[in-house]
């Protein structure tokens, strides 16, 4: 499997992915940090990837949604964008509203 | 450093014919940490004001300059940080 079928998989297999620089917990650049804390604020359930851990997805993921800089968000397989962008969706609710849709049709309760 | 600046501001002239361009580069403030030894390790914070965000999506704003950048961006920029306006924005 190449990456980027391997990348295809990771955001098509997950309602919200998050591509970042280290994990939630030890985030290695502010700007992934400052991601995971929208996504938190969102009361998102979210999977990461930790691109240091794995040169082949750091590169293949800027070519795979054509964005050159990480953190990249995916929602429901879509690119939604980096931190700039979610910072702004989430001022304007709609980051809020991205996540709770992409977890309202995935929940089977 | 400076011929940084001057590298982007050119490229996003030419490429989105600016109303309003500004351009800061906050390097310095993030010297030494881990990610920014590789990629150049440059910091920015560009304000551009430009009709081609006119009906566009934040999105498809960043893809614009990020775009217009080029490779700088894969040569000399570890991060961006980007406030794109339509002229009836700004």
């Amino acid at each position: 499997m190449n990456v980027q079928d391997k990348i295809r998989q990771q955001v098509e297999s997950n309602d919200i992915v998050l591509y970042m620089k280290g994990t939630p917990q030890f985030p290695q650049c502010g700007f992934s940090g400052r991601a995971t804390q929208l996504l938190q604020a969102c009361g998102a359930k979210f999977a990461t990837v930790d691109v240091l851990a794995d040169p082949e997805v750091r590169e293949g993921i800027k070519q795979y949604g054509n964005w050159p800089t990480i953190p990249q968000l995916y929602i429901k397989g879509q690119l939604i964008g980096g931190s700039d962008v979610m910072m702004d969706l989430y001022q304007k609710g709609e980051l809020q509203k991205l996540v709770a849709e992409a977890q309202g049709t995935s929940k089977t309760s | 450093m400076t011929d940084r600046v001057a590298e982007i501001e050119h490229k996003l002239r030419a490429a989105l014919q600016p109303l309003k361009l500004e351009i800061e580069d906050e390097s310095h403030k993030h010297a030494g940490h881990a990610g920014a030894r590789e990629s150049g390790g440059g910091h920015f914070n560009v304000t551009i004001v430009s009709a081609a965000f006119t009906g566009q999506g934040l999105l498809q704003r960043h893809r614009l300059v990020y775009d217009a950048l080029g490779d700088t961006m894969r040569r000399e920029i570890h991060a961006l940080s980007i406030r794109a306006l339509s002229p009836e924005e700004a």
